[in-house]
């Protein structure tokens, strides 16, 4: 089927070729939608409508969306402290969003959790995660779930560079490899972990390369291209469902702002930051498919208005909720 | 009985506490060649509360070692260095992450000197910042401090001055024993007075911190800060509130609560960490089991945390752990039952 359509495209990359008029809007969609959230929170957060600290993706948008919007409705994810963008792309509604960050009762989490712990468990988002690599076990553990209930549920695990020098990746990817289960790990590898160049914090320069020790693909893509990012997660989320088990993408990408608030970028230069700058991958997307002609401009202009006044009527809901009530606080705790 | 520093001649000036305790760590590296500090982003970056600042362009790459993220692992490098001659101080990056270091620092650090028939030793020293109050949430927001407390061959201190975070972090590097050194991420930019020279703080030494006569509060850490202000407020309602700042919770100086509480009849223990199973429990126990019991005039009143993970929303996370207000209201119910 794929290489009929790229017969119907053949000035086209198979990557792009093989993605429909309506998968390339959708991708688009989500990256942007992302960016202008995240966009939009650091606002926010300068104006003071939100207490503590943030991680933003902002450049790393392709990673979570090229894998994300491969998967199904019913198919879970875990994700990290930079996990705005894999939420967002599962579907999770920006007010309710914003509504958290601005620590209101109406957020995902009842004001309790903030940016770094945005869950919905129904919709299949195990949550985001304050601990570096927290979410690798878990992400194993909900696999094995989906395999002992023989449902064909697919896991994608995300995490960071750093995140794969800690001691649960290994244990992670070993079960997950003996017991043949259905998760996708997904690294995010934007060169840094908080100040540490993956040059200096890894033995190896490619995480992707860490696959061989645990039996399974692994396979290291442009993590700013989100056709290609799509590609490789449609094999690996096949490879899943049918049982033969899991696979490691490492999207090399990187990460324009600083880790967190706090941070004063001493450890790189501008000149990396702005060479990066310019391969943003939703303008890349963007200026592909137009130069392509495969699309009309105004279609991209038609999503970007419709999430200015997303954006706008989210923030709004969030300034407009109720604080929790300080008297509930002790609600969920049963021990 | 107020703790002065003796050499407060000329050679003082202010300090923050992430300042004094940056100090204390370029002086023992001066001093001694063994001592090195390893840590998730501190060198360069210089700590992600800025504590280790420029210790990398004064000692150097080979001394102050950015580490992967790897809490076990660079726990366990820690005690195999120490075990051979080195002196480390391991920089958690947030004392919640203690618990992935846990092992390490649990069956191995706190137990070798005693398995070993007293034949090695573990000069380990493990600095986190901990507390709540950045809306950092649950899992960067912790007071551990006395799950480790519960282990005997750990030392577990808490200063809450730039004077005593220096002084008691030399004495800890010193030690020839892991001590686990617990930072108050709401006290780095606390201002104080700290001497230039380098000196130690006896570690398992608790401090008077005001005299008084009616009720006395111990507090750990920034509880014993809040316990000050709450005791000047106190004051102007005419009570005389005693506050002992703590220090360390193991070893604990019991005796400098029993004679206060011999003096006050009266005992108010507040402490950050959740308030069931905590160091409140303990210092009730002692005071109940010693002769300083037959003083009291009123039950012994604990303010702890609540029994919740932090939660982020501000109002909420104060409302969690005690706050200066709760400690004078406390006091005030304390002598008020008392009174009745
Ligand atoms: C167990 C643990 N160690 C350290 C931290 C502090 N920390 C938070 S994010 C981070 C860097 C993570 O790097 P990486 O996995 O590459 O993700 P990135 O931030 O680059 O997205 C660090 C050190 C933490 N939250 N949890
Ligand atoms: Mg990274």
């Amino acid at each position: 089927m794929s290489s009929s359509v790229e017969a119907l495209r053949p000035n086209q990359r198979p990557e792009l070729a093989n993605l429909s008029d309506d998968t390339i809007l959708e991708s688009y969609r989500a990256m942007k939608l992302i960016r202008r959230f995240e966009e939009r929170a650091e606002e926010s957060y300068m104006r003071g409508f939100i207490h503590g600290t943030m991680h933003l993706s902002i450049g790393q948008e392709a990673s979570a969306v090229g894998v994300v919007v491969a998967l199904r409705a019913s198919d879970t994810l875990t994700s990290t402290h930079r996990g705005h963008g894999h939420s967002i792309a599962k579907g999770a509604d920006p007010a309710l969003m914003f509504a958290e960050f601005f620590g209101k009762q109406t957020g995902y989490c009842g004001g309790r959790g903030g940016s770094m712990h945005i869950a919905d468990v129904e919709s299949g988002n195990l949550g985001a995660n304050g601990i570096v690599g927290g979410g690798l076990p878990i992400a194993v553990g909900a696999a094995l779930s989906a395999k002992m209930r023989k449902s064909d549920q697919v896991c994608v695990c995300f995490f960071g560079d750093g995140a794969s020098n800690e001691g649960a990746f290994h244990e992670a990817l070993n079960m997950a490899s003996i017991w043949r289960l259905p998760v996708v790990f997904v690294c995010e590898n934007n060169k840094y972990g908080m100040s540490m160049d993956i040059a200096r914090s890894s033995a190896v320069p490619d995480i992707a390369q860490r696959a061989v020790s645990y039996a399974m693909p692994g396979i290291s893509v442009d993590g700013n291209d989100v056709a290609a990012v799509r590609a490789v997660a449609e094999t690996a989320i096949a490879r899943a469902r049918a049982g033969e088990g899991p696979s490691l993408i490492e999207c090399k990408t990187y990460r324009i702002r600083g880790h967190s608030k706090s941070d004063r970028n001493f450890y790189r230069t501008k000149e990396e930051i702005e060479e990066w700058r310019g391969r943003c991958p939703i303008e890349r997307l963007r200026n592909e498919v137009l130069g392509l002609g495969r699309l009309s401009a105004d279609r991209f202009d038609a999503i970007d208005a419709a999430i200015e006044v997303e954006m706008e009527v989210a923030i709004e809901f969030a300034k407009a909720s109720p604080n929790p009530d300080p008297a509930r606080l002790t609600e969920d705790v049963y021990a | 009985m107020l703790d002065k520093p003796k050499d407060m001649i000329n050679q003082v000036r202010e300090l923050t506490y992430a300042e004094a305790i940056r100090e204390a760590m370029g002086q023992a590296m001066e001093a001694d060649p063994t001592v090195f500090i390893l840590g998730e982003d501190i060198g360069t970056y210089g700590g992600a509360f800025g504590v280790t600042g420029d210790l990398i362009h004064r000692f150097g790459a080979e001394r102050v070692i950015d580490t992967p993220i790897a809490e076990l692992g660079i726990a366990g490098a820690a005690v195999g260095a120490a075990l051979t001659g080195m002196r480390p101080i391991l920089e958690l990056q947030f004392s919640d992450f203690v618990t992935l270091a846990a092992e390490q620092i649990v069956n191995q650090a706190a137990k070798i000197r005693f398995m070993f028939g007293g034949k090695a030793s573990v000069p380990l020293v493990v600095r986190m910042p901990s507390g709540s109050g950045t809306g950092a949430a649950a899992q960067h927001s912790q007071s551990l401090e006395a799950w480790f407390g519960h282990i005997p061959g750990l030392k577990v201190v808490q200063p809450s001055t730039p004077y005593d975070a220096k002084g008691l972090l030399l004495a800890a590097i010193d030690d020839p024993n892991p001590v686990l050194f617990f930072e108050h991420k709401l006290l780095y930019k606390m201002k104080g007075a700290v001497p230039i020279e380098p000196y130690r703080i006896t570690i398992g030494q608790a401090v008077v911190r005001r005299a008084g006569t009616d009720v006395t509060i111990v507090g750990t850490s920034i509880m014993a800060v809040r316990a000050l202000a709450a005791a000047e407020q106190l004051a102007a309602q005419g009570i005389e509130a005693e506050v002992i700042d703590l220090r360390s919770i193991r070893p604990m100086d019991t005796e400098t609560i029993f004679r206060s509480v011999r003096k006050t009849s009266r005992l108010i223990v507040v402490y950050e960490g959740v308030k069931t199973l905590g160091v409140g429990a303990e210092i009730s126990a002692a005071v109940a089991e010693s002769d300083a019991f037959d003083f009291l005039d009123a039950p012994i009143m604990r303010l702890g945390g609540q029994e919740v993970p932090l939660p982020y929303n501000p109002v909420l996370e104060k409302a969690a752990v005690p706050q200066e207000d709760d400690i004078v209201a406390a006091a005030l119910n304390l002598l008020r039952k008392d009174r009745r």
